[in-house]
């Protein structure tokens, strides 16, 4: 079973998001980057998957700039065989170009399963199911469940296959202190890569709008009646 | 469709999804601007109710039906070989456009919260960073792609009907099957009536305040006053506790949710919880804790214990729908 999992480095959520100069990015200085959380969910079920067929590779992608190396390294320790950093100044803001780039690198790879999106899915024109909550693989064929609005579908699929992960879909494994050595000696192969630019141009990072002060109505019970009243009179919600 | 908007709708058994008219709705702003017509494209088994002959009313000036057996429901191979040109939102969306993009090449900006022309050029705004920032896109090329997301575009009525086709197609590989490499064995449907909290107008929802899973029923009760536009939520603690499913987590690792309404209860408010539901229109918090952080982005709070305020609220919410 040879697994190839796209990564992605973003800024931790507890992260106090300030916008740079340029009014068009963030401004990286202090911020934690970590591993996208979404992706820790693929990163197991691939190593999970490998685990149950007793043999295989799981292998980290992920397109960005030099300091992702870190962000393979924490995949590498959760325990991921080797990464392959497709090195860019900038994500490019169109995703496309992004997974053009990642598409190309795992063309003829001869992977079973890629944890990517549905643009790599039709780039390399394999059989492709989202937001995968419950995944069962035997030998060429897998049963995925994937929670749609109004239910649960059960999904048969033909391998090799691009699936995407749901969140929640597993309970991540921390890496030990073990797989933290071991990652260090697993090979990370770092190939500068050009990406296009894409259809997609930013032009600016805004601050969310403001949320209007809020208010205590009141405490306990008694103060359901006036809740009801603000939700009807001020807010218009109900 | 020089100049125009295409709507891409979404049904499930023959009854058009509320997204749909949000969409429409959506289109019908990016038509305005640009000066175009607004098609609404929807695939189905085959007649489609829930609301379709309504669309016109909604801003769509043409109504294309595409039909075939294989889209009583949404079947990702077929669906993305018989469209051309998409505005889609939504869990479907969030399937089939990355898919439509990849195929013409152009670009996709997903999950946004405003659209508008500058100019002729699209523009939208998509939250970003657990919605602690706003990043404003142009789409430089043609189609644009643009998924809305759910509960941001308020339907608006129009004062205009707009002309229905319908047409019956082929599909290269069968359409649902896709060449028979991905296929749908069994929906489990989740009980009538029941609203996803993806989409849900109101959500009421619960954390460890509740103290135990049965005690989930008093926001049950209070979601039900609501008269089935409420769906129950969940912070990640009560998920991860086995109290509530997974499908229900609002939050960094669950659903992001805009709701017009979104009750806090027991909800301390966690930057990750807040993460899935600061974009919410109106936020209530009950807490008994007055240094709650879901205070700060709450627009109104009750500091007080859930048992006695929740029913008391339960009680009024019903009076007025009484
Ligand atoms: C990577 C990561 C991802 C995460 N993703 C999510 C996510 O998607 N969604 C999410 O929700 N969390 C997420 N979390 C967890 C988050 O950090 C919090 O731990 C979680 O939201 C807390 O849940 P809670 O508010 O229900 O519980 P608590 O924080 O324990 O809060 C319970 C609240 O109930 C109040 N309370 C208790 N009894 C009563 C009573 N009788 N009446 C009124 N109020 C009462 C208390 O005052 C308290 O404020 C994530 C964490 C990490 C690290
Ligand atoms: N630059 C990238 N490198 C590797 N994987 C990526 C990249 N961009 C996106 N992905 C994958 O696609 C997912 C969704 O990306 P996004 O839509 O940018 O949040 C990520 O969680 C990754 O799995």
């Amino acid at each position: 079973m040879k697994i190839a999992v796209c990564i992605k480095r973003v800024p931790d959520s507890e992260t106090r998001v300030k916008i740079a100069s340029d009014g068009k990015s963030l401004d990286e200085a202090g911020v934690k980057f970590i591993l996208n959380p979404y992706d820790e969910f693929a990163v197991e079920e691939a190593l999970r998957r490998k685990e149950q067929a007793g043999t295989g590779e799981v292998v980290v992608v992920a397109l960005g700039p030099a300091a992702a190396q870190e962000t393979i390294r924490t995949a590498l320790a959760m325990g991921a065989d080797r990464g392959v950093l497709l090195q860019v100044d900038r994500i490019p803001a169109d995703g496309l170009e992004a997974a053009k780039a990642l598409a190309a690198e795992l063309k003829g790879g001869g992977y079973d399963l890629i944890l990517f999106g549905p643009m790599v899915a039709e780039l390399l024109d394999l059989p492709c199911v989202t937001t995968v909550a419950h995944l069962e693989i035997d030998g060429a064929r897998g049963t995925a469940e994937r929670e749609v609005e109004g239910g649960v579908e059960v999904v048969e699929f033909t391998l090799p296959a691009v699936l995407t992960t749901d969140k929640g879909l597993n309970e991540p494994r921390y890496p030990a202190l073990k797989g933290i050595m071991a990652a260090k000696k697993k090979p990370l192969d770092t190939k500068p890569t050009r990406v296009g630019q894409g259809g997609l141009e930013i032009l600016a990072l805004m601050p969310p709008p403001e949320r209007k002060d809020g208010k205590i109505v009141g405490e306990g019970a008694a103060a359901v009646p006036e809740l009801v009243r603000l939700l009807r009179e001020e807010a218009k919600v109900l | 469709m020089s100049g125009g908007v295409l709507a891409v709708l979404e049904q499930r058994d023959g009854a058009l999804r509320k997204v749909s008219h949000e969409v429409v709705t959506g289109a019908r702003r990016l038509g305005d601007a640009l000066g175009g017509t607004v098609d609404a494209l929807v695939l189905a088994a085959g007649a489609v109710g829930g609301g379709a002959d309504q669309l016109g009313a909604f801003g769509a000036d043409k109504v294309i039906t595409l039909t075939h057996a294989a889209f009583a429901r949404y079947a990702p191979e077929g669906y993305s070989r018989a469209i051309a040109v998409v505005f889609a939102a939504s869990a479907t969306g969030k399937d089939l456009a990355p898919r439509v993009a990849a195929r013409l090449g152009v670009p996709l900006a997903q999950d946004v919260t405003d659209v508008g022309v500058e100019s002729g050029a699209v523009t939208v705004v998509r939250p970003v960073y657990a919605g602690k920032a706003l990043l404003k896109l142009k789409l430089a090329a043609s189609p644009a792609l643009v998924s809305l997301r759910p509960n941001v575009f308020t339907p608006v009525q129009r004062p205009k009907a707009g002309v229905a086709q319908s047409a019956a197609v082929d599909v290269p590989g069968g359409g649902g099957g896709g060449g028979g490499r991905v296929t749908v064995r069994e929906i489990k449907a989740a009980p009538a009536g029941a609203l996803d909290v993806a989409e849900a107008p109101i959500i009421v929802s619960g954390g460890r305040g509740l103290k135990e899973p049965a005690n989930f029923k008093i926001l049950e009760e209070l979601a039900g006053a609501f008269g089935g536009a409420a769906a129950v939520g969940a912070s990640r603690a009560v998920v991860d506790a086995g109290w509530r499913p997974h499908a229900d987590q609002v939050g960094q690792t669950g659903k992001t949710v805009s709701p017009t309404l979104y009750i806090a209860v027991g909800i301390s408010g966690a930057i990750q919880h807040l993460a899935g539901m600061r974009t919410s229109k109106v936020i209530v918090a009950i807490n008994k804790d007055k240094d709650a952080p879901i205070f700060k982005v709450a627009d109104y709070g009750i500091v007080g214990d859930l048992f006695d305020v929740v029913p008391k609220l339960t009680d009024e919410i019903r009076k007025l729908h009484g």
